[in-house]
């Protein structure tokens, strides 16, 4: 993989973690409900799991380029 | 307050009093006599020690008290704190690993260090460190009142009316603080954010599966929590519509959309680039650590959501304060046993000396190297540079002290609004900076000034139901009646600013100065040439 298409995979990856929380139109509900949570909350709280597994699949992606000595 | 609960509280203060002073000797340097030592604690961490220390800086006490205290007393927009916790890590993954390359190289111990190299700037440098001081300050104001705020429930104190002697316990909470931290540097705070953080986590833990089943479930919290607020809106329809009161709801309304995502993008993009932050990720051992952090401090963020939530459940809990910030320890105090309250209450106070540490250390390195060795003692040695870094930390904490006691309370967390408009005004001179020279010094500095004048003017035009100023951090988008995060609005024509005055400056032939980084600066790591793994004090 080239440096560019490495990082450009990278931003792609990280991009819903930084969009997805921003966009409160998207959440903004009450229905469905989870064991007796809002919407508006749980989909928050999913959220996190959603963007630390994003950051991890990240992290290997510039893992294994500096490995190769691709740093950025 | 039962005897049980404060003794539980006191021994696990004195254990991490012991542990404070302890850490001078844990992973112990030749000497703690410069500021890779004192003050990044050896630029040795790991991912486990960078978790805890990190962690503690970015999920302070305050944040534990405010937060759930904005759910109490029903305004929505106040969760934009789980949000802002997960769009902040992409943003540190990407951006502070170039900062820490840089900083290892050269031996930049502050952002301001690093504006000064790569802009060959003083006066930017300058304006750099102050914004950072004065950013800092109010917030470690603000873990006070934290503290404060968890001992008023637990009855410890006097009931004098002399603020000094009602407030000796306080006193005496930060003087062993102020202590530890002075012969122990970032050693301390990175010791005792173990304990701190097992503390959080088994109480919100216990917290969070122990107190919705007392209540009938989330189910029962959430719909007793609305049915609230409906009655509240009811009750006081005429001042709300009159403009004297806010309608309270579980969920921001529609309106509050760019309020909630403009509060939680300013506060990630100003998060790190806070003096604290910055400390904490410069004292990691190379740049993996930053990265596999980014993607392992979530977990906190779910505590904070969980937290959160707990100013919900108090209101279920039929608690009753008339300060909001109450409402959580209450809650504790209320419902669970004497000995676990005053664990929890420990975890929070706990929880105001870690991040009270990292930022009084951060303001010290800040002082010391950008305004002390810049401007009053350019040949200052190392040794001089630390002991006048330890001094100010003293300083520092003691400011904070008087400003919370001797002023209002309301006036620090003001200031604190404040601090977040203006540390976002450094943005450009960091972040532009780590990966362009593109923009001109004197366009960064400009940009820098309208924006912090900007952003104060625009802060000082809030009204609230309470006061006629500085009343919140939301201003309408000019032309349109759609609230913002003022720190954005700042920060946009701060940009702006940089932007059009670069190409003017150089057209008008103002001299630009010399970068004195390198390209490969950016992204070197330990092993590197310049890189090692213990800076050597005397090759300066």
């Amino acid at each position: 993989m080239s440096s560019n298409a490495r990082w450009t995979l990278i931003c792609v990856l990280l991009a819903p973690a930084v969009v997805l929380p921003l966009l409160v139109g998207v959440y903004d509900r009450h229905d469905p409900e989870l064991w007796g949570f809002p919407f508006f909350f749980w989909f928050q709280f999913l959220l996190i799991p959603v963007a630390a597994v994003l950051t991890t699949s990240a992290y290997v992606l510039a893992r294994s380029g500096e490995k190769k000595g691709d740093r950025r | 307050m039962s005897g049980v609960a404060v003794g539980v509280f006191v021994f696990l203060f004195l254990l991490v009093t012991v542990m404070g002073f302890a850490a001078s000797r844990w992973r112990r340097a030749a000497s703690l006599d410069n500021l890779d030592e004192w003050g990044l604690g050896g630029r040795g961490f790991g991912t486990f020690i960078a978790w805890f220390l990190i962690g503690g800086d970015i999920y302070t006490a305050y944040t534990f008290i405010a937060v759930p205290a904005t759910l109490y007393a029903g305004s929505a927009v106040g969760f934009f704190a789980v949000p802002y916790t997960i769009v902040v890590y992409p943003l540190i993954f990407l951006f502070l690993p170039r900062l820490w390359s840089v900083s290892h190289r050269h031996g930049y111990v502050t952002p301001a260090d690093f504006v000064e190299g790569r802009y060959d700037s003083r006066p930017l440098a300058l304006a750099i460190a102050l914004t950072g001081i004065l950013a800092t300050m109010p917030y470690i104001a603000l873990q006070l009142v934290g503290m404060q705020v968890v001992l008023e429930v637990i009855g410890i104190g006097t009931d004098s009316s002399n603020w000094f002697v009602k407030d000796l316990p306080l006193f005496l909470a930060f003087g062993v603080l102020a202590a530890y931290t002075y012969s122990s540097g970032l050693r301390a705070p990175a010791l005792i954010a173990f304990v701190k953080d097992t503390l959080i986590y088994v109480v919100i833990i216990v917290a969070v599966i122990y107190l919705p089943g007392q209540f009938g479930g989330w189910g029962a919290i959430f719909d007793t929590v609305e049915s609230s607020f409906a009655s509240f809106n009811a009750d006081n329809a005429d001042a709300i519509a009159a403009g004297q009161a806010t309608p309270r709801a579980i969920m921001p309304a529609e309106a509050a959309h760019w309020a909630y995502g403009s509060l939680a993008l300013g506060s990630a993009l100003a998060l790190f680039m806070y003096p604290h932050s910055v400390t904490g990720v410069l004292s990691t051992r190379n740049r993996s650590v930053i990265r596999r952090n980014a993607a392992l401090l979530p977990a906190y963020s779910f505590l904070l959501g969980l937290l959160a939530l707990l100013g919900f459940v108090a209101i279920a809990a039929g608690v009753k304060v008339a300060n909001p910030q109450q409402s959580v320890p209450q809650l504790f105090e209320n419902e669970f046993p004497a000995w676990f309250a005053g664990v929890a209450f420990a975890a929070i106070v706990i929880g105001a000396l870690v991040p009270a540490a990292i930022m009084s250390i951060a303001a010290a390195n800040l002082w010391t190297r950008n305004i002390y060795r810049a401007y009053l003692n350019r040949d200052a040695t190392h040794a001089e540079q630390a002991r006048q870094a330890k001094l100010v930390s003293l300083l520092v904490k003691f400011g904070a002290l008087v400003f919370v006691l001797a002023l209002s309370k309301d006036f620090a967390i003001n200031l604190q609004l404040l601090g977040g408009v203006w540390i976002l005004q450094t943005l450009p001179a960091i972040v532009v900076g780590l990966y362009t020279r593109w923009l001109h010094r004197w366009a960064v500095f400009a940009g820098w000034a309208v924006g912090m004048a900007w952003g104060t003017w625009l802060a000082y035009g809030v009204a609230s139901p309470v006061q006629a100023h500085f009343g919140g951090p939301l201003v309408n988008l000019p032309g349109t009646e759609t609230k913002v995060y003022i720190a954005m609005l700042a920060l946009a024509l701060n940009l702006v600013v940089a932007v059009v005055l670069t190409p003017v400056l150089r057209a008008a032939g103002v001299d630009a100065g010399t970068d004195h980084t390198r390209p490969d600066d950016y992204t070197a790591d330990l092993g590197d040439e310049g890189v090692v793994e213990e800076l050597d004090p005397a090759a300066g």
